[in-house]
C-alpha cells in the first residue's frame, strides 16, 4: 500500500506521470506550472529519462510529436499563453494520430492575463485546441488526488484511441498541497506501438504524417477519425454528481471551482434548498447524457466558472432549452466563493416557487 | 551479370514530383547513398519539411516523420532522445530553415543535438510559388520582390552556416553545390562525414546544399546551373565553416 504524502499539485502530476511509465518531459518555463517542470528536470535524469528545456513552447510540443512518433510514452506541461503557442503542434499530432499528454494549469487571459487561476481556455481546449476536424481528450480534476488519478488513465485512452489528452486544471490545482496517494512505482506495461518511426526498413517501414494532398483521402481518414470520437463519447465521459436525485436547483462546475460549487450546494441544502451538484470529470467528451437526464427533474441549471462563461455553452446544448441555465463566474484570477454560489441558488431558487 | 549501377536502397521506386532540373532529386539521392554506404537503412528515421520536399516521407525508404514548418530540427529532437542509436537527419529548405524554423534550427545547433540536418538553399520559396527567400540574394526577383530584393526593407539573405558555425554545439557545418559533377561528388562525400559524426555521437552536423529552381527562378534547368554559379556561389561560398574532428579546421 502506498504512502500517503502531501504534495503540491503540479509536482503531484510530474510524479504520477513517472509512476505510469512516462520517461521524456519536454517543456518551457511559464507560471503557474513551475513547479511541474522542475519536479521532472531533478527526477528524470535519476532514472534514465530525458528532460529537455525547450527554446519555446513551439519546439516542446513539436519534441513531443517526435518522441511520440518514434514510440515513447511522452509529457508536456504549460499555461494558458504556452498552450497557445502549442496549438499548433497539437493539432499536427492529432492529425498525425499521435498519442501525447498536454497539461495546461490554466492562469487569466486574454493575452499575458494574470497569473492566478483561471478557466478561461476551455473553449480552446474542447472546441479548438488547434486548427483543422478534431478533438482531444479533456479531464479536468478537481483535487490532488484526482489529478493524480488522471494521469494515468488519460495516457492509456491517449494510447489506446492514439490522439492527445489534456488535464486542463488551474493555478489553484497546480499550487495548492494536498494529501494524496500515489500509485506504486514500476509495473507499469505499456502499449505496444507497431507504427512508431523508430527503425525499419523497406515494405515495413512507418511513417507519421498529417499531409494528405487528396481531398477525398483526407475526408475518408478525416471521418474515420470522427467515428473514433463517437465511440469515446460513447464510452468514455465521465461525471460525478453530489445530491443530484431530488435536485431542483443543479448546480455544475469542473475543476477547482466545482469544490466551491458543492460547498455551496451543501450550504444550501442545510437551508432547505433541493440543491445538487453535477460536476464534469470530462470535458471532451462532454458528459452531455448526465446532462439530459438531469434536465427531466432539475427545475434550473447553475453553471459556475472561473471564466466569463465558456462551459455554460455546452450545457445549454446539452440541456437543449428544457430548463433555464443560468451562469455565475468570476474571471482574471478571481475565485468565486461559496457564499457568492450560494447567492446565485437562492435567487435561482426564490425566482422557482 | 554483375550489376554497376543501381537505385539505392534507401530510396523508395516511385517518380519524383519536382519539376524538370530541380536538383532536390540529386540531393535525394545522395542522402539514400549515404544511408545506403553506412547501411542504416533499417535504423534511420528521416524527418520531412513543409516546402517542396514535404513529400519527402514517400521518397526515402526508411522510416520517416512529416514535420510542421520549421520545426523539423525540434521533431528529430524528440526522434533522437527516444531513439539515440538511430540515424536522424531533417530535410528542409531555406524557408523552412532560415525563416519559420530559426529558433528550432540554432537551438537544435546549440545543444549539440545529435542529428544531421540536409538544407537545401536554393534562395526562393518554391512550393508557394517563388516568393522571397531569408536566402533570396540582394537585388533578387521574386514573387513578393518584384522590383528586386530591397537590402534597405528586406533586409539581407542569412548565410546559415557561417551563423551556425560559431555555435559550441554544431560539430560539423559544410557548405556544397550540385551544379556540377565534382560538387556532387563533394556532396556526397559531405553528406557521408555528417551522418559519421552523428554515428560517432559528435552532435550537431549541418550540410548546406546550393540548389537551383528553375520555375521560380525563370530560366532553364542549365540556365539556372549557371546562376547558381555566378549569384550563389560568390554570396554563399562553398566549403567546411566547422569540422571538431579536424581540431583547429574551422574556415
Amino acid at each position: 500500500m502506498s504512502q500517503r504524502v502531501l504534495m503540491k499539485g503540479n509536482e503531484a502530476l510530474a510524479e504520477a506521470a513517472v509512476r505510469a511509465g512516462c520517461r521524456h518531459f519536454f517543456g518551457y518555463p511559464i507560471t503557474p506550472q513551475t513547479e511541474l517542470a522542475a519536479y521532472m528536470a531533478k527526477r528524470l535524469p535519476k532514472i534514465g529519462g530525458c528532460f529537455l528545456q525547450a527554446e519555446s513552447e513551439i519546439a516542446a510540443i513539436n519534441m513531443v510529436l517526435g518522441a511520440s512518433a518514434a514510440g515513447a510514452r511522452v509529457m508536456t506541461s504549460s499555461s494558458s499563453p504556452g498552450i497557445s503557442l502549442k496549438t499548433e503542434g497539437i493539432s499536427y499530432i492529432a492529425g498525425s494520430d499521435l498519442p501525447a499528454l498536454i497539461i495546461n494549469i490554466q492562469r487569466g487571459g486574454p493575452g499575458l492575463g494574470g497569473i492566478q487561476p483561471s478557466q478561461a481556455d476551455y473553449w480552446q481546449a474542447t472546441k479548438a485546441p488547434g486548427h483543422g476536424d478534431l478533438h482531444i481528450l479533456v479531464f479536468a480534476p478537481n483535487s490532488v488526488q484526482e489529478m493524480v488519478d488522471t494521469v494515468a488513465s488519460a495516457f492509456a485512452l491517449a494510447d489506446e484511441y492514439r490522439m492527445p489528452a489534456m488535464i486542463l486544471a488551474d493555478g489553484m490545482l497546480g499550487q495548492m498541497m494536498e494529501p494524496v496517494v500515489l500509485p506504486e512505482e514500476g509495473n507499469v506495461t505499456l502499449p505496444e506501438k507497431p507504427w512508431a518511426t523508430n527503425g525499419h526498413a523497406g515494405e515495413v517501414r512507418n511513417i507519421a504524417n498529417s499531409l494528405y494532398i487528396e481531398a477525398a483521402e483526407l475526408e475518408r481518414l478525416v471521418k474515420a477519425r470522427f467515428e473514433r470520437y463517437a465511440e469515446i463519447e460513447e464510452k468514455h465521459s465521465r461525471h460525478e454528481t453530489y445530491g443530484l436525485e431530488d435536485a431542483e436547483i443543479v448546480v455544475t462546475a469542473y475543476g477547482a471551482t466545482a469544490r466551491v460549487a458543492k460547498a455551496a450546494v451543501r450550504d444550501a441544502r442545510a437551508k432547505g434548498i433541493k440543491a445538487g451538484l453535477l460536476r464534469p470529470v470530462t470535458l471532451w467528451p462532454f458528459p452531455k447524457k448526465a446532462f439530459e437526464d438531469a434536465a427531466k427533474s432539475a427545475k434550473a441549471f447553475l453553471c459556475v466558472e472561473m471564466s466569463m462563461g465558456q462551459m455554460v455553452d455546452d450545457v445549454r446544448l446539452a440541456v437543449q432549452c428544457k430548463r433555464p441555465v443560468e451562469f455565475y463566474g468570476r474571471t482574471g484570477g478571481i475565485i468565486p466563493t461559496p457564499a457568492e454560489v450560494l447567492a446565485e441558488i437562492e435567487k435561482l431558487a426564490g425566482g422557482a416557487e | 551479370m554483375a550489376i554497376v549501377f543501381q537505385k539505392p536502397k534507401s530510396l523508395t521506386d516511385v517518380p519524383l514530383h519536382y519539376c524538370p532540373g530541380c536538383t532536390h532529386g540529386i540531393i535525394h539521392r545522395l542522402v539514400a547513398e549515404a544511408v545506403d554506404g553506412l547501411d542504416m537503412q533499417a535504423k534511420t528515421v528521416g524527418v520531412a519539411p513543409v516546402g517542396c520536399a514535404v513529400f519527402a516521407y514517400n521518397y526515402f525508404n526508411c522510416d520517416m516523420v512529416e514535420a510542421p514548418h520549421g520545426r523539423a530540427p525540434a521533431v528529430a529532437t524528440g526522434v533522437k532522445r527516444v531513439c539515440p542509436q538511430n540515424l536522424v537527419f531533417t530535410y528542409q529548405g531555406d524557408g523552412d530553415l532560415a525563416a519559420i524554423g530559426t529558433a528550432e534550427i540554432v537551438h537544435a545547433a546549440s545543444r549539440g543535438e545529435n542529428i544531421t540536418v540536409i538544407f537545401v538553399n536554393n534562395a526562393i520559396y518554391g512550393m508557394t510559388g517563388g516568393q522571397m527567400a531569408p536566402t533570396s540574394l540582394p537585388n533578387q526577383v521574386t514573387q513578393t520582390s518584384p522590383y528586386g530584393r530591397d537590402v534597405k526593407t528586406a533586409g539581407y539573405p542569412i548565410r546559415v552556416c557561417e551563423m551556425l558555425s560559431t555555435l559550441t554545439g554544431t560539430a560539423y557545418a559544410e557548405r556544397v553545390s550540385v551544379d556540377n559533377v565534382p560538387n556532387i561528388r563533394k556532396t556526397a562525400k559531405a553528406i557521408r562525414k555528417a551522418f559519421e559524426i552523428q554515428k560517432a555521437g559528435l552532435g550537431f552536423s549541418i550540410v548546406e546544399v546550393l540548389s537551383t529552381c528553375p520555375t521560380n527562378w525563370g530560366l532553364s534547368p542549365v540556365e539556372s546551373l549557371d546562376w547558381l554559379r555566378d549569384n550563389m556561389t560568390p554570396y554563399y561560398p562553398l566549403g567546411v565553416y566547422k569540422d571538431t574532428t579536424n581540431e583547429g579546421g574551422a574556415a
